[in-house]
């Protein structure tokens, strides 16, 4: 179990140090979420409406947060996938390693990850006028509801990779299937606003509930819908993550076992 | 005689798609402190049976043992004893060299302290210290083999397995890899190397088991295995077409052996007991009977031709592709192959996989007759 910790630990530093040696990888992954507050907030904003009324930035910051850790499957995916494409993950398996430490460091150096993406998010957020409002224990709990969904989007990214071995692969993969996610979620449209049935998938999509959440707890406009998952929305903001990790978590460690096969 | 590596009996058959079977009744033993050559064709095996003796991959059937311990019950302690350089340099790209080293030593439990150290050592020694802060995918494909080769000896494995070590590399390079392997064995090691040149085989392997569908069929020095061909061979290449069954007729009274007649090339061939005696004896005769000889040689067998005379000529099929006939129908096949392949008897074991490849045509080696003689 020390072992298991320790050669976790070490592993989450080798995917730290691939960022800090290859900087330029975070600043395209930060393009996208500020490109979106941009053009979102600045060019499509004015023609928005939000439910309930407000400010239109404050409704789209944290639907661009939850979005943000959306897009972070791809960054795992690939990282998963070149060292199983290369033969690393062959190496690390020839080792007496613990077999645990590849996806634990991976998961924890996303965690860490993440928490940089969404210290630059608020800092961008502050920028454009975005504000929270119940204080700093509501803002705390916002943060943490985002790393839970990035736990479980991370889980999905590692099978993904694992299932993938070829990286050029993975980026074909997850863009359409993050994508539409994202689009189809409350993040930037309300789903009263949208066609029926596209506005039900759109209020239980997993990134919709984290945005609703911290849209409560940052005190930001946009509840306005009175529908089931929207009453609910804290609940499941912990609940879809908690059932995404239930699943893939022991698909990944399953698959990871079966490289053996 | 206590072997470091030992298998018996390993079968691996692949799911899926094709279903080919990797692994069909592979024996191996090797002995300790040598640099031990799996040679064999694409698609032979080679690779599948590195990866099951390091623990990589599941086998379904048989038993093995490295470094005194059995791979399925005790895979742990497996990998505590031995190390692998894969086909790919299996490096990570995005570190640098030093860095790469350090990982792996603290993924082997040397603390940090230790790592570091270690990971000097190695750079300095594998020429790497002016490199070392680089970025390996900076690095040429010679320099990142031997970052790839250090990185294995981070522990001072006991067995090291060392998968096509020299496949993509230039000569120089290569030289400087085989260098480092045998330094190796110098310090101890046992080196498995699987390699499809069989010069590299020559050059660094003690001893050499042939692989052709998933099992041994051969095994032996290098020399052991040239000399499982038997005689040298006298070459003869005649001007004219029409005359070529005259110099076979005369060639068989002089030599007391049929000689191998290829019409295309013009050219006959028969195993000799005395090279310089035949050469002298056969040009003058062909010369008085009104012959020309446009080419004349006598050569020694080189372990290409031990190598396709062993695989027959499957060696010639497309690359990669799981020999045709290494389903089902192999075993039954080739009655004469399983006799004692792995086993020390090497002279003996090139003649058992010749039966089943009897009818074959064998145009690049032909080599019936000299199994024969």
């Amino acid at each position: 179990m020390r072992t298991a910790v320790a050669d976790g630990w070490v592993m989450t530093g080798r995917y730290l140090r691939h960022v800090i040696r290859a900087p330029e990888e975070i600043v395209i992954y930060f393009s996208l979420p500020i490109m979106f507050v941009l053009v979102f907030g600045y060019v499509f904003g004015s023609g928005m409406a939000v439910p309930g009324g407000g400010n239109y930035r404050e409704f789209l910051i944290p639907g661009v947060f939850a979005m943000t850790m959306l897009y972070g499957i791809g960054a795992t995916a690939t990282a998963i996938s070149v060292d199983v494409g290369r033969g690393v993950v062959d190496r690390f398996r020839s080792m007496p390693t613990a077999r645990s430490a590849l996806i634990s460091g991976r998961v924890t150096a996303d965690l860490a990850r993440a928490m940089l993406e969404t210290a630059v998010l608020v800092v961008c957020g502050l920028l454009v006028g975005w504000r929270w409002h119940h204080g700093i224990g509501n803002l705390l709990a916002a943060l943490g509801l985002l790393l839970l969904l990035r736990l479980a989007l991370s889980c999905v990214g590692v099978v993904l990779g694992l299932a993938t071995p070829n990286p050029d692969t993975v980026a074909m993969i997850v863009f359409p299937l993050a994508f539409p996610l994202s689009a189809v979620s409350n993040a930037f449209v309300a789903p009263e606003l949208m066609p029926g049935w596209l506005g039900t998938v759109s209020e239980w999509n997993p990134v919709s509930a984290t945005t609703n959440a911290i849209r409560e707890l940052f005190g930001n406009p946009g509840l306005g819908s009175d529908s089931w998952p929207a009453e609910h929305a804290l609940s499941l903001a912990m609940a879809w993550p908690v059932a995404l990790i239930a699943v893939f978590g022991p698909l990944a460690v399953r698959l990871y076992r079966r490289l053996g096969r | 005689m206590t072997s470091t590596i030992v298998a018996e009996g390993l079968r691996k058959r692949y799911r899926g798609g094709q279903g080919a079977t990797a692994l069909d009744g592979f024996d191996l033993r090797v002995p300790p402190g040598i640099i031990y050559g799996l040679l064999g064709p694409n698609g032979a095996g080679k690779t599948t049976a590195v990866r099951a003796l390091s623990t990589l991959l599941r086998f379904d059937a048989g038993r093995a043992e490295v470094a005194g311990a059995d791979v399925t019950r005790q895979p742990a302690l497996v990998r505590e004893r031995i190390a692998l350089t894969g086909q790919y340099a299996a490096v990570d790209d995005a570190l640098s060299g030093r860095q790469n080293l350090v990982l792996f030593g603290r993924l082997h439990h040397l603390a940090r302290r230790d790592a570091q150290r270690r990971a000097d050592e190695l750079l300095e020694r594998f020429g790497l210290t002016a490199a070392a802060g680089r970025s390996a995918k900076d690095y040429s494909g010679g320099m990142r083999r031997r970052l790839d080769l250090a990185a294995s000896l981070i522990r001072r494995p006991r067995v090291l397995f060392l998968d096509e070590p020299t496949t993509g590399l230039d000569p120089r390079s290569r030289t400087q890899v085989w260098a480092a392997v045998r330094g190796l064995v110098a310090d101890g090691t046992t080196v498995l190397l699987t390699t499809q040149y069989l010069e590299e085989a020559d050059q660094l392997a003690g001893r050499i088991a042939v692989v052709d569908a998933g099992r041994v069929v051969a095994e032996g020095s290098p020399d052991e295995l040239k000399a499982a061909l038997g005689a040298d061979r006298l070459e003869v290449v005649v001007r004219d077409p029409d005359r070529l069954g005259d110099a076979a007729a005369l060639v068989e009274r002089i030599t007391g052996a049929q000689p191998d007649v290829d019409s295309d090339r013009r050219r006959l061939r028969v195993p000799v007991a005395d090279r310089v005696g035949a050469l002298l004896a056969v040009v003058p005769a062909l010369q008085q009977a009104g012959i020309t000889v446009a080419d004349v040689g006598v050569h020694r067998p080189t372990l290409d031709e031990a190598f396709l005379h062993l695989t027959g000529d499957r060696a010639d099929r497309a690359p990669s592709t799981p020999p045709a006939h290494s389903g089902p129908p192999g075993p039954p096949g080739a009655p004469g192959a399983p006799g004692a392949p792995g086993a020390p008897d090497a002279p003996d074991a090139p003649d058992a996989p010749d039966a089943p490849d009897a009818p074959d045509e064998r145009p690049l080696s032909g080599e019936r007759s000299g199994a024969a003689a």
